[in-house]
């Protein structure tokens, strides 16, 4: 057993792991569930978190690894009351199908906009290249973070 | 057309779109406790063999194993996994485990322990003891005298009087005709045949299936399951558990997809076993590599199609033969089969039409339920070869279609012929909305504009039209409650199952509309076996159409029960009475429906006011639609690139324009993504080579072309509210409008999915 402390959405967890538990497993057996195992296998992204503001699959990433690091998952992102601007667009939208892929999207959204506030439809393309969706064809997606990359601007300058 | 509905026609806020994007726990993984146990199961490693012998002493042994189960310790009851009426029309062919084993993938045994750790080692503590049996691959030769037989056991049956042969390794059989195919073709001034292959393919829904077994209090099962039918699972695992279905009760949260492949009861019956052998509650989720081999797959196709034509472009005749490859199991064989004819043939109607089907067993991966059914594999020829007759004829293809096309008022002698399992039902076209989609998708797609191919790389353009339907006539049922609340909020109890299609929201408002108020005040819950009334379930494109219609039933008896205490409260006629934005009006005052709620429980004469409605179709009425795809050929490396797609749909009225449109999105990209590179690699031996999605490529934002997509209104008197079904056509456009685009292009017929840069470049060589 490994000793291993880390932040999740800005509240520190200490507690022993056995080595090889993925950083996604932890994540949900500590309650965290909006991260999904859809492969295991890092091909369909929807593990994703952001690890020191990193978009990264948690699936690839041991617990252990993560230790001294801080996780940031779709919870701290908004909530029904006060959703994000992402979450807003992606609902209006009509980019969330059966939603098993979104949370992951989402934060991989973030990190692009992060990346280009502006995002053109290719830089979008770019950074949603690692989240599979069966269910959407991926264009509502693509027009909700244009639309959300537009909200945050704005909001950041009030 | 303008909208005259206030609900209907709108974009509202999908009504569990929010809860999803935070993260809520919805899905069967997030709602597990934590001492589930890990439900596992153990597969062949062989495509065809007997088992001799098995010991599972050392893993019943092993600290932390709750069960072990295996064909010798379980019933033997002979099922379909298939989820379909009941009886269904597919093989009883299946048992939980048999003492063969019958592809690569078969299930062998299953454990229950601690953890996924212990299960795997106990997993790997089961002797198994083979004896190895000859396989067959090929679905042809499959059907060939000599074959390897491989349902050989003498209980495997059909349970209605349709074809099977088990000793020939026909596990399905459709053969209809109507005039005469061999007199017209010989009399035809052009014909043209050929021979069209599609491949294995897997729906991939992201969240593979996974099934939670619970035992209550009272000694009840309680499976929550990621399932698109869950009234089949509760009828199909009590057929397997042997136990009464008012012990069962099926749970369906969220969805994370399914595309048919989850209208399969695959692990249910085994995660329910486990439950009741352990009395603890059991957690079983397939890894993406059993999804790929074990779960259910698009059923691989041989369809040899001849289209005979007078020289004026007139369609003179038809004839498809179709062969299946179901794989190890009859699921959906004989269904998927017969809509091979049903959803293609009678789009070009015409006097003589010969159709012919067989689904042959092989020891190879199981076909079931794939979003299309049927039509995705035979579309494909037809649609090619009407490209093929235009060249011949000298005609734009877009032309000859238009002069062929089936209209609204005309009919087709197949609806008649083909059902499923049974007969079909008469038919005539409602709406048709085919000609604005071919000619607004073909401005989009600028048709006429020539392409300038430079160099290496050769442009074109080609098309499709697909046909689908809504609903199985006669068959399929759907049921809806509605209750009415203190607050003017309303329960909406529905059997229709939400599998991430958006359903519950178009069914909210279709309830709304017809009650009279805004969306937000119904509360949808889809799918508990315990609370909301029956539904056949989520597939064959009739949600809208079929459970749609019950939804509007109850709310129609819902507004009658609201107008009557209302006039009861304003002393007043009830058909003076309207309701509108949740207020009722015309009366001596203004009342809202909250009013009505309290005065009907609380004050006076005090009832419920609830209603429940079923209802089923005589109809199936096709959406139409036509696909068209700009592509650029790599004349060196055989890429294809998709420069720009344009799909126009006709799914009558839109009931939530966005999540039509969504729906269409996805289709499209599904049916691009399996005509382009999604394929089964297997090795000599039966084994799928790449079951990951490192291996199966599908399609992700860097791969997609420039989308278009356009709905096309019309109005489907039988429908709710003008509604057709949407789910399914779209996926069946690619194959035929890139092959079509292709030819276009450079001149080659791609005749065998998917189109990779390596067979457009080998059929490139063989031409030049
Ligand atoms: S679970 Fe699929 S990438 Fe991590
Ligand atoms: S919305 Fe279903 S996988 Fe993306």
């Amino acid at each position: 057993m490994i000793p291993i402390e880390l932040d999740i959405n800005g509240q520190t967890i200490e507690m022993e792991v056995v080595p090889d538990l993925t950083l996604l497993d932890l994540l949900r057996a500590v309650g965290v569930v909006s991260v999904k195992k859809g492969c295991g296998e890092g091909d369909c992204g929807a593990c994703g978190v952001l690890l020191d503001g990193v978009y990264v699959k948690s699936c690839l990433i041991l617990a252990a690894q993560a230790s001294g690091h801080s996780v940031e998952t779709v919870e701290s992102l908004g909530n029904v009351e006060h959703p994000h601007p992402l979450q807003t667009a992606f609902v209006d939208a009509g980019a969330v199908q059966c939603g098993f892929c979104i949370p992951s999207m989402l934060l991989a959204a973030k990190s692009l906009i992060e990346d280009h506030p502006e995002p053109t439809v290719e830089q979008i393309r770019e950074g949603l290249d690692g989240n599979l969706c069966r269910c959407t064809g991926y264009v509502k997606q693509i027009e909700a973070v244009q639309t959300a990359a537009a909200v945050m601007k704005e909001e950041d300058h009030d | 057309m303008t909208n005259t509905f206030s609900q209907v026609g709108t974009n509202v806020r999908k009504v569990d779109g929010m809860a999803l994007a935070t993260g809520g726990s919805l899905f069967v993984a997030d709602l597990a406790p934590e001492n589930a146990l890990c439900g596992m199961i153990l597969t062949s490693p062989h495509a065809h063999a007997r088992i001799v012998r098995m010991d599972i002493s050392k893993a019943e042994a092993l600290d932390g194993v709750f069960a072990v189960l295996y064909h010798g310790n379980v019933p033997r009851i002979l099922h379909t996994t298939a989820g379909q009426g009941f009886p269904e029309p597919s093989p009883y062919d299946t048992a939980m485990f048999d003492n063969k084993v019958r592809y690569v993938g078969d299930r062998v045994a299953a454990v229950a322990a601690e953890t996924p750790e212990i299960a795997a080692r106990a997993l790997s503590l089961i002797e198994v003891e083979y004896e190895i049996l000859e396989p067959v691959f090929d679905p042809v030769k499959a059907l060939q005298p000599g074959a390897p037989i491989i349902h050989d056991e003498p209980d495997a049956h059909v349970v209605i009087p349709v074809p099977y042969d088990k000793d020939r390794n026909l596990a399905a059989f459709v053969e209809t005709s109507v005039g005469d195919v061999d007199g017209t073709l010989a009399r035809c001034d052009i014909v043209v045949s050929g021979t069209y292959t599609t491949q294995y393919a897997q729906h991939c829904p992201i969240e593979p299936h996974i099934t939670l077994c619970e035992l209550d209090p009272y000694g009840r099962v309680r499976i929550t399951s990621s399932t698109q039918v869950p009234w089949h699972v509760r009828r199909i695992v009590a057929q397997c558990c042997e136990i009464p279905v008012r012990r069962i009760r099926v749970v369906k949260p969220r969805i994370g997809g399914g595309f048919g492949a989850k209208q399969e009861v695959l692990i249910e019956d085994v995660c329910t076993m486990l439950c009741l052998r352990s009395g603890q509650p059991v957690l079983m989720e397939y890894s993406r590599k059993d999804e790929f081999v074990s779960s259910r797959t698009r059923h691989p196709s041989v369809c040899t199609t001849t289209l005979g034509f007078s020289k004026d472009g007139k369609i003179q005749a038809i004839r498809m033969h179709m062969v299946l490859n179901t794989g190890a199991y009859g699921s959906h064989a004989l269904t998927v089969g017969s809509n091979c004819g049903s959803k293609v043939l009678p789009m070009y109607p015409c006097e003589h039409i010969e159709f012919k089907m067989e689904g042959a067993y092989t020891n190879l991966p199981v076909g079931g339920a794939y979003r299309g059914y049927g039509a995705t594999q035979a579309v494909f020829s037809v649609e090619c070869l009407i490209d093929e007759v235009a060249a011949k004829l000298g005609r734009d293809p877009l032309e000859l279609r238009v002069q062929n096309h089936i209209r609204s008022g005309m009919g087709s002698p197949i609806f008649k012929a083909l059902g499923e399992g049974t007969e079909g039902v008469e038919m005539t076209i409602g709406s048709c909305g085919l000609p604005e989609c071919i000619s607004l998708g073909a401005e989009a797609i600028e048709w006429k504009k020539p392409r300038t191919s430079s160099g290496r790389k050769a442009r074109g353009v080609g098309m499709a039209i697909l046909m689908q339907g809504s609903s199985i006539p006669h068959v399929d049922m759907g049921a809806a409650t509605i209750k009415l609340n203190e607050d003017g909020s309303f329960n909406l109890l529905m059997g229709a199952t939400d599998l991430g299609t958006g359903s519950d929201t178009v069914l909210s408002q279709i309830a709304a509309e017809e009650i009279g108020v805004d969306t937000a005040m119904m509360i949808p819950l889809s799918s508990d076996t315990d609370v909301t009334p029956f539904d056949v379930g989520a597939y064959a494109s009739s949600t809208t159409y079929l459970s749609g219609g019950a939804v509007k039933k109850a709310a129609l008896l819902i507004r009658h029960q609201i107008l009557e205490v209302a006039a009861e409260m304003l002393r007043c006629e009830q058909d003076k009475l309207s309701i509108e934005d949740g207020r009722i009006l015309g009366g001596a005052k203004v009342i809202t429906i909250s009013d009505v709620a309290l005065h009907s429980l609380y004050s006076h004469n005090q009832k419920q006011i609830m209603a429940s409605a079923s209802h089923i179709t005589e109809k199936s009425p096709p959406p139409f639609a036509a696909h068209f795809v700009d592509v650029e050929v790599d004349l060196d490396t055989g890429f294809v690139k998709l420069l720009k797609y344009v799909s126009a749909v006709d799914c009558g009225t839109t009931i939530h324009p966005k999540l039509a449109e969504g729906q269409t999105e996805g289709a499209t990209m599904n049916g691009i993504s399996f005509a382009l590179t999604e394929e089964y690699l297997f090795n000599e031996k039966g084994r799928m080579l790449n079951p990951s999605f490192g291996h199966y490529k599908i399609f992700t934002t860097a791969d997609m072309p420039e989308m278009v997509t356009i709905m096309v209104p019309t109005y489907e008197t039988t429908g709710p509210y003008g509604a057709k079904s949407v789910s399914e056509i779209s996926i069946n456009g690619a194959l035929p409008a890139i092959s079509n685009a292709i030819f276009n292009a450079c001149g080659v017929r791609m005749m065998h999915g998917p189109f990779t840069p390596e067979r457009v470049a080998r059929a490139l060589r063989e031409k030049s």
